[in-house]
C-alpha cells in the first residue's frame, strides 16, 4: 500500500466555476463529487482512495478503512425533495432567483423563469386548452468504454494525466485547480475515448490518481467498474414536467405554461434551464410562461448528456401537441408546419431564428415514403420534433504540410464520433489534397492551442473552422512561395487543384504543385505550418422531425419498433454516412429512454440496477433500421463549408416519437417514462 | 496471488504467459499479452466489448479465467486481418462507416465472424439476435449490421470460409 487520499488532499477553498461544454460547472462541487468531505450525499459517493501496487492489496487496504456512518433521512423523487418537510441535502441552500430570496433553505437550488406575453389572458379566450404533468426517469449516458486514467506526478512538480475523456484542456483546468497546481505543469493526454455523450465532460478520478500519485511518487492507474460508473458518474435528470398549451379553432398556439423540475442529483447543476429554453423552440408561440427548478436529491450529480435538458421538456411538449392534434382531428404534421418557426421567428431566450430549416424538416417527413404508407394493422405511428442550439466557442487546430506534400491537421478535441474524418476532409477539401494525403491527430494541452471540450454539438463547426482557417494560411503562404519562386505578385497567384498557378500573362511557367513547393520550402521560408486560434461564432441551431412505428405484444407488453424514420436540419453533411451514424446513434439512445432505461432505487436510496443486465439499453435485436433523411435546405453561412452541429438533436424527438405511438394502441396518453412491458401492461389492463 | 504458466496458442502463434489465478483471460490478453484489442465494458458478461473465439466457441472473455486457456486456441481482433490485408467484415465496417467511438468494434468483429464461420448467409434478423450480446451505444446498429451482411455477401462471393 503505497498512499491514501480523503478530500482533506484537495484544494476546496475557492469556488470558482468554469466553462465546461455547455454550462458552468463549480470546481468545488467537482472535488466534492470526487471524495465527500463530512457528508456522504449518495449512496456510491466515494470517501477514500488508496494507491497499492496490486488491486488485491488495494482492495484490502479499502477493507481497512474504518467509515463512521450516522445514518440521515434521504430523498430520491424531484417533487419529494420540493415539499417543504423534505429531508434537506444542504443547510444552507437559498434558492437562487427567486426575489425576495426565500428565508428558509430548500433543496431547490435555483429557479429560472423565460416568459413573454400574457399568459393569462391567452388561456382565459382559448378554443382548446391542453395540459398534463410528464415524467421522465434519470438515464445514463451508457457509453461502453468505463472511465480510466493513468496519473504520473514527476518529482520536479511536472504531471502528466493520461485519460479519455471529451476535452483534454477542461480535465487540466478541473485537476489542476483541485490539486491547486499552476495549470502549466499538468499536462493532459488524450487516449482514444469510447463514448461520452456529454459524460465526459468533468472529472472523476483524474484529481484522485495524481493525489495519489503525488503522496506515493509513483505513477497511479484508475479504472471504474461499469457499477461504479453507474453508481457514482453521471446520468442526467429525471423530470417532473407540468405542460399547459393553448390554442385557437384553428389549432395555432397562442400561449403555453410549464414548471419543470428536474434532478440535479446531489450538487446543483441540473439543465432545466436548457429544457425551458428549448421546450418551444420549434414553435412559434405569442405567450409563454416557463418555470425551471433546479432541485438536488440523494442521487449521483448529473452530468451533461447529448442535449441536455432538451429530451425531457420535448417529450412534454410534443405529447401535449399530439394530444392537441387528436383533440383538433388534424394530421401531426400540419399541426406543426402550422406553428412552427420560420425565419424571423423569435425564441424565448431572444435567439432570432435565421432559415425556415425546420418547416423544411417537417416537409421532408411528410413527403417521406414513410409517412406515406399506411400504419401496418395492429400497429401504430408516432410522430415527433426536437430543436438544440449547438454551440462554437474556443477552437485551435494547426495544419502541417510534410516535405512530400502531405498535410498533418492537429485538432485540439478529442475525436468522439469519426471528428478526425471530417477534420481531415475540410482540410483536404482547401488545400485541394486528396484525402489520402491528409491525416488529423489530437494533440495534447502543450501541443496545440486552447480549445473547449468535445460538447455542444461544437467540434466540426468550431474546430472545422479553426481547420479551414488553418488550411487557408496554408494557401496564402503557398501562393506567397508560388509568386516569389516566379518573382510575379502574389496576387497573381491562383491556388486550385493542389497547385499554384500563374496568371501574369508575361510568364510562361507550369502550375507548381503542393508537392515541388514542399520540396522547396527551405529555400522559400521555412516549413510550411499554421495554427488558428479562434471564438467561433454564428453555430446554428437544429431541427429535427421523426416518425416511429410501433406495434405492442399484448400479453407481456413488450413494445416493437417496426420502422424508424428520422429528418434532420443538418446544414450541410460533411461526412454523410458519419452524420446518419449520429442520428441513428441519437434515435436509439431515445427509444431506450423512452422503453426501458432508468435509474432503479430501492427504500434506503440505494440503487438497485447498476449494471448492464438491469439497465437495459437497446441491443442490436431490440431495433429496426433506422432510415435518416438529411435535410441540406439551409447551410450555415457562417462556416466555410455550411456545417453546423448534428450530433444532439437526435435524441430529442424520439421520446415523444415513441410515447405518442404507444399512447395511440394503448388509448391512453401515457405520461410517465420508461414504457416498460409492465407499465404497458397496466395501462392497458386498466383503459382509460 | 499465486501465478501459473498458461501455454496457449493465440490467433495462431504458440504463446506461454503467467496468470493469477483469478485473473480473467480479457485481462492476461490486454496485461500479460499486450493484445489490447479486446476491451472491457462491463467485466460481466453483458456488453460483449470482450468477445474472443476460443476453440471456435464466441466467449466473453471477461468472464473466462486465464489458466481455463491452457491448451486452447484463441482467436482474437488482432488475428482477424491478414498482415495489411483486411479481413472482409474489417473492411465493410470501414466502407459503412459502422463505427463512431470504435470501442465496441472489436468485440461486434470478432462476434461477427464467428457468426458467419457458421452460417454464411444469415438473414437481417439472425445478424440482429446473434450480436444482441455486444452493445453499441453509438451506431444505432443499422450500419453495423448492413456492413456484417455487406461482408457475408463479400464472403459467399470470394466461395471462401470465413
Ligand atoms: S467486458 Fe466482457 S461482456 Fe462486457
Ligand atoms: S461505436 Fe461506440 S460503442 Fe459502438
Amino acid at each position: 500500500m503505497k498512499a491514501v487520499v480523503t478530500s482533506a488532499d484537495f484544494n476546496l477553498a475557492d469556488n470558482e466555476s468554469i466553462e465546461a461544454g455547455e454550462s458552468a460547472t463549480a470546481v468545488r462541487d467537482v472535488a466534492l463529487n470526487c471524495l465527500a468531505d463530512g457528508k456522504v450525499l449518495y449512496a456510491g459517493h466515494a470517501v477514500a482512495a488508496v494507491a497499492a501496487t496490486r488491486p488485491e492489496i488495494a482492495d484490502e487496504a479499502l477493507e481497512l478503512i474504518r467509515v463512521e456512518y450516522e445514518v440521515l433521512p434521504h430523498v430520491i423523487d424531484v417533487d419529494e425533495a420540493m415539499q417543504p418537510d423534505a429531508p434537506l441535502l444542504y443547510d444552507d441552500m437559498i434558492t437562487q432567483g427567486v426575489t425576495p430570496a426565500p428565508t428558509r433553505p430548500s433543496n431547490v437550488a435555483k429557479k429560472t423563469v423565460f416568459g413573454r406575453g400574457d399568459v393569462q389572458f391567452a388561456f382565459a379566450s382559448a378554443a382548446h386548452v391542453i395540459e398534463r404533468t410528464y415524467r421522465t426517469a434519470a438515464v445514463h449516458q451508457g457509453y461502453i468504454e468505463p472511465h480510466a486514467c493513468v496519473a504520473s506526478y514527476g518529482a520536479d512538480g511536472q504531471s502528466t494525466v493520461w485519460c479519455s475523456s471529451q476535452g483534454q484542456f477542461l480535465v487540466r483546468a478541473l485537476t489542476a485547480k483541485i490539486l491547486n497546481l499552476p495549470l502549466s505543469d499538468l499536462k493532459v493526454i488524450p487516449a482514444e475515448i469510447g463514448g461520452g455523450f456529454g459524460g465526459k465532460t468533468t472529472v472523476y478520478l483524474e484529481p484522485v490518481a495524481l493525489a495519489l500519485s503525488r503522496k506515493s511518487g509513483r505513477p497511479v492507474r484508475m479504472v471504474m467498474s461499469r457499477e461504479e460508473v453507474f453508481h457514482a458518474s453521471g446520468p442526467t435528470s429525471g423530470s417532473s414536467i407540468d405542460v399547459k398549451i393553448a390554442a385557437d379553432e384553428s389549432g395555432r398556439m397562442t400561449a403555453a405554461e410549464m414548471n419543470l423540475r428536474y434532478q440535479a442529483g446531489a450538487f446543483p447543476g441540473s439543465p432545466a434551464h436548457l429544457g425551458a429554453m428549448t421546450a418551444f423552440a420549434c414553435y412559434d408561440v405569442e405567450n409563454l410562461a416557463l418555470n425551471a427548478y433546479d432541485v438536488v436529491s440523494n442521487r449521483p450529480k448529473v452530468a451533461a448528456y447529448r442535449a441536455p435538458g432538451a429530451p425531457m421538456s420535448a417529450f412534454a411538449v410534443e405529447s401535449a401537441i399530439d394530444e392537441l392534434a387528436r383533440e383538433l382531428d388534424m394530421d401531426p404534421l400540419e399541426l406543426r408546419i402550422l406553428n412552427g418557426v420560420r425565419k424571423g421567428s423569435v425564441t424565448v431566450y431572444g435567439a432570432k431564428v435565421h432559415s425556415d430549416g425546420f418547416i423544411d424538416t417537417l416537409k421532408a417527413i411528410r413527403d417521406s415514403d414513410h409517412y406515406k404508407s399506411d400504419v401496418p394493422d395492429g400497429q401504430a405511428r408516432g410522430v415527433a420534433a426536437g430543436f438544440w442550439f449547438n454551440i462554437g466557442g474556443e477552437s485551435s487546430a494547426a495544419v502541417h504540410v510534410d516535405e512530400t506534400g502531405g498535410a498533418t491537421v492537429v485538432s485540439s478535441n478529442p475525436d468522439i464520433g469519426g471528428s478526425r474524418a471530417s477534420m481531415a476532409m475540410m482540410a483536404a477539401e482547401t488545400l485541394g489534397l486528396p484525402i489520402e494525403r491528409v491525416r488529423c491527430t489530437v494533440a495534447d494541452t502543450t501541443s496545440i492551442g486552447f480549445s473547449g471540450s468535445t460538447g455542444g454539438s461544437r467540434v466540426t463547426f468550431a474546430t472545422g473552422m479553426a481547420v479551414t482557417q488553418a488550411a487557408e494560411k496554408v494557401v496564402e503562404d503557398l501562393k506567397r512561395r508560388a509568386a516569389e519562386i516566379w518573382e510575379c505578385d502574389a496576387g497573381h497567384v491562383d491556388w486550385r487543384d493542389g497547385a499554384a498557378h500563374c496568371l501574369d500573362p508575361s510568364k510562361d511557367v507550369k502550375p507548381l504543385k503542393l508537392q515541388s513547393l514542399a520540396a522547396k520550402s527551405a529555400k522559400t521560408g521555412g516549413p510550411i505550418a499554421a495554427e488558428v486560434s479562434i471564438n467561433a461564432q454564428g453555430a446554428a441551431p437544429g431541427f429535427g422531425v421523426h416518425i416511429c412505428d410501433l406495434e405492442i405484444d399484448r400479453e407481456t407488453g413488450r413494445t416493437t419498433i417496426t420502422r424508424y424514420t428520422a429528418a434532420q436540419d443538418v446544414g450541410r453533411a460533411i461526412h454523410p454516412s458519419y452524420v446518419e451514424g449520429q442520428l441513428q446513434g441519437g434515435v436509439a439512445q431515445g427509444v431506450g429512454w423512452a422503453l426501458n432505461e432508468e435509474y432503479i432505487y430501492n427504500m434506503n436510496g440505494v440503487l438497485e440496477n447498476a449494471g448492464f443486465l438491469d439497465y437495459r439499453m437497446p441491443v442490436a435485436s431490440d431495433l429496426p433500421m433506422i432510415d435518416t433523411i438529411l435535410v441540406e435546405t439551409a447551410p450555415n453561412p457562417r462556416h466555410p463549408y455550411g456545417a453546423k452541429g448534428v450530433g444532439e438533436v437526435p435524441i430529442v424527438p424520439p421520446l415523444a416519437a415513441v410515447a405518442n405511438a404507444v399512447s395511440a394502441i394503448v388509448g391512453k396518453r401515457m405520461t410517465s417514462l420508461p414504457l416498460s412491458p409492465a407499465v404497458v401492461t397496466a395501462a392497458m389492463e386498466q383503459g382509460d | 496471488m499465486s501465478r501459473v504458466r498458461v501455454e496457449a496458442v493465440v490467433n495462431g502463434e504458440p504463446v506461454d504467459f503467467l496468470a493469477g489465478s483469478g485473473q480473467s483471460l480479457l485481462d492476461a490478453l490486454r496485461d500479460e499479452l499486450h493484445l489490447t484489442g479486446s476491451k472491457e465494458g462491463c467485466g460481466t458478461g453483458d456488453c460483449g466489448a470482450c468477445s474472443v473465439i476460443v476453440d471456435g466457441r464466441l466467449v466473453c472473455s471477461c468472464l473466462m479465467l486465464a489458466p481455463e486457456a491452457e491448451g486452447r486456441r484463441i482467436e482474437t481482433i488482432e488475428g482477424m486481418a491478414e498482415g495489411s490485408n483486411l479481413h472482409p467484415l474489417q473492411h465493410q465496417f470501414l466502407e459503412h462507416a459502422a463505427l463512431q467511438c470504435g470501442f465496441c468494434t472489436p468485440g461486434l468483429l470478432v462476434a461477427a465472424k464467428a457468426l458467419l464461420d457458421k452460417n454464411p448467409n444469415p438473414t437481417e434478423e439472425e445478424v440482429r439476435y446473434w450480436l444482441a450480446g455486444n452493445m453499441c451505444r453509438c451506431t444505432g446498429y443499422d450500419k453495423v449490421i448492413r456492413a456484417v451482411l455487406a461482408a457475408a455477401a463479400d464472403l459467399r462471393q470470394e466461395g471462401q470460409p470465413a
